[in-house]
């Protein structure tokens, strides 16, 4: 789960971390207000979406640069008054953008140089990761490519914690030797690992982290990301989830217990286990198709989350053919069957419907549907449904 | 036996005295294993399904019935804690079956593991089985039958196909393993392939993964240096777009690592017969592999 810029600046004051004064504001009228908690002066403005590159992006109706620096509290409210309610397209929103529901004022600072610093999992060793370079404000996927010597890495025993000497390692790592630099680094490294740890984080990113010509080391972004898993123990961290970011199907899936991610194929399909799913797919493109979506059932779906899934993938409307694959471990072929017979009284499934059935209560599974008189194509193993479904597409288009 | 779990597996049940876990506890039992104990605090001294004694601490499941395996059903918040209790009570190996442990209590989990002699199986896995000895977790066990393939595999449902696609074919399998979908596990593709690869009994293996992580590509580079087994593989989520979790919470393409194709050439460039699609898993083997 991903949380907005304001939100984690607002962790990161929690935890300590060093940030620069802001305010956002979600209508015109708090416009006035958050811009008078700021010093008088120049202010920054920044677009709230979940995505990067906001500060290259464009809005929808040609107006350039999520983030904008204001000579004066009047320029910033023109800003802020063209970036509410726009939609701003960036490199990772994809051309269908995201709107800008919330803007957030920042106090500009004098930057003498940027860095990076990131905390997450190192699936390697199993441990937490602190991820920290030279080189602020760029991606470190490329700063990892190009110039792998500027990046520190520090992983952490977690029954340990964070030590004394890993922020050294850090704080020598990004140049700084001054025991005044040193001491401010102390500090925030302390406050972003307590924050990543205590409330579950799967990411902390700084970047940039900068320090100041006046000598301050201070945040200058804030991206933090949670484990969903860990939810459940942060009430506090669940009420920060802006579902307006997220995709309204995923989200009316995951209400049912259904992990669904829409792509932009024609065939969908309904499978039990996130591995099947997307070997499903796979095989839909090898066959010659294009898969529409991902969708895992899961082990325990009932009937109605089995109905919830077809209401789901028919609310696509590129959708020609689906493919149901099913090999029931947890998930009873029975129960599958019954929620597609259900799914059909209350859905209309006006395209072709493949289904393969195996596993527990399989012959019982294939006798429902069989007797349902539903218009189904049976199909024997997974190369073969995937094979009916792409043929019965093509067969619908032709007439 | 094969590997890992077979006849003389002695099981205690973590959390199935709840719908879930009685449900394929009693699967399993029903298959022959031999659940010798469960364990649910604050029930000890009832019994499971009239026959299992219940217990309330894992110590007492070991010391009383000589428990040597556990399985853990319990609900997500609780599971690591189950984990914690049977590492500590000296049990060799753990099943969890559970989805959805936290990630933080996962990293603390495998760092008592590393400091203990006990393995663990998962989380978020189907479990394992030997088929005809010992069937431990969810899978159904007539897709199986007794042989001489290894299967291995991130994700339950594709150890089912590959299984079952074996078995059509006629050929059995030595012990299935699924090592699970999470990020962090306790038993890797590549702890799997060396107990498989050292078992006389297993003669090929099946290596089933998914994008997202290292472990295949580190797979690949142990099978290239150490197996002459014939190995086939098959990788899921050629498909799946970057940056998107796909259900599985280590099925994730991020940073430009994970993806499904440069796992796929680091198999291919390790001598293994790699799938083209889902349903030629044990047809892709036998082309190795003439048992």
């Amino acid at each position: 789960m991903n949380i907005h810029e304001y939100q984690a600046k607002a962790l990161f004051a929690d935890f300590g971390i060093p940030v620069t004064k802001g305010q956002p504001a979600r209508s015109p009228d708090e416009f006035k207000a958050a811009l008078a908690e700021l010093p008088d002066g120049p202010v920054v403005v920044k677009s709230q979406i979940h995505a990067g590159g906001r500060g290259k992006g464009t809005f929808k109706d040609g107006y350039k640069g999520g983030v904008k620096i204001c000579k004066d509290r009047a320029e910033a409210l023109d800003a802020a008054k063209r970036m509410l309610h726009n939609v701003l397209v960036t490199h990772q929103t994809g051309e269908a953008g995201r709107r800008v529901k919330t803007v957030y004022f920042n106090e500009p600072c004098d930057i003498a140089k940027e860095y990076y610093l990131a905390i997450l999992l190192d699936r390697a060793t199993s441990r937490p990761i602190i991820i920290a370079s030279t080189e602020g404000g760029v991606e470190i996927e490329k700063v990892a490519e190009e110039t792998p010597e500027k990046i520190t890495r520090v992983t952490i025993d977690p029954a340990c914690g964070l030590q004394p000497f890993h922020k050294r390692k850090i704080a020598y790592g990004l140049g700084f030797t001054e025991k005044e630099d040193l001491k401010q680094l102390d500090v925030l490294l302390t406050g972003l690992y307590r924050l990543y740890w205590e409330k579950d984080a799967s990411l902390a990113e700084i970047n940039p982290l900068v320090k100041t010509t006046d000598g301050r080391i201070i945040a200058l972004d804030a991206k933090v990301g949670f484990d969903e898993n860990a939810l459940f123990r942060h009430p506090d961290i669940r009420a920060l989830r802006d579902l307006d970011e997220e995709d309204p199907k995923e989200v009316e899936a995951s209400k049912h217990g259904l992990s669904y991610i829409a792509l932009d194929g024609n065939i969908a399909c309904l499978v039990n286990g996130a591995g099947l799913a997307m070997a499903t797919m796979d095989i839909i493109k090898h066959f010659g198709g294009n898969p529409a979506n991902f969708l895992d059932v899961g082990g325990g779906a009932s009937e109605e989350a089995v109905t919830e899934a077809f209401r789901i993938i028919l609310s696509d409307k590129q959708v020609e053919g689906i493919l149901v694959n099913i090999f029931g471990g947890i998930m009873s072929c029975q129960r599958i069957a019954k929620g597609i017979i259900a799914a059909a009284k209350t859905v209309s499934i006006d395209v072709p419907l493949v289904v393969r059935l195996e596993g527990n209560e399989v012959e019982e599974g294939k006798k429902l549907l069989s007797e349902s008189g539903l218009a189904i194509t049976p199909a024997d193993s997974l190369k073969d449904a995937a094979e009916k479904v792409v043929k019965r597409v093509e067969e619908a288009r032709k007439g | 036996m094969a590997v890992l779990v077979g006849k003389d597996t002695r099981v205690v049940g973590q959390g199935i005295t709840g719908t879930f876990g009685s449900l394929h506890a009693n699967r399993n039992i029903d298959y022959g294993t031999n659940y010798v104990a469960a364990v649910t605090p604050g029930k000890g001294g009832q019994r499971f399904e009239d026959k299992v004694p219940i217990f309330n601490t894992v110590r007492d499941a070991v010391e009383k019935e000589g428990a040597n395996t556990s399985v853990v059903f319990v609900p997500p918040p609780f599971a690591a804690d189950s984990i914690l209790e049977a590492i500590d009570a000296g049990i060799e190996l753990i099943i969890c079956i559970t989805e959805g442990i936290p990630v933080r209590d996962m990293a603390l989990v495998k760092d008592a593991l590393v400091k203990s002699k006990t393995r663990l199986i998962g989380p978020n896995c189907p479990g394992i089985m030997t088929p005809g000895e010992c069937n431990i977790g969810i899978m159904p066990g007539y897709i199986a039958k007794p042989g001489k393939v290894g299967v291995v595999s991130r994700s339950g449902t594709l150890t089912y196909e590959a299984m079952y696609q074996l078995t059509q074919l006629g050929h059995g399998q030595s012990t299935c393993i699924g090592i699970g979908g999470d990020p962090i596990n306790g038993t890797s593709h590549t702890d799997a392939i060396r107990l498989f690869n050292e078992d006389p009994a297993t003669e090929a293996i099946i290596m089933i993964g998914e994008i997202g992580g290292t472990a295949e590509e580190e797979a690949a580079a142990y099978i290239k240096e150490h197996v002459k087994k014939p190995v086939a593989a098959f990788i899921a989520g050629t498909t799946a777009p970057p940056g998107r979790r796909m259900g599985h919470a280590g099925a994730i393409v991020s940073g430009g690592s994970g993806g499904a194709d440069a796992k796929i050439k680091a198999l291919k460039d390790a001598g293994i017969a790699v799938a083209p699609t889902p349903s030629d898993i044990a047809e892709t083997l036998l082309s190795v592999y003439k048992g």
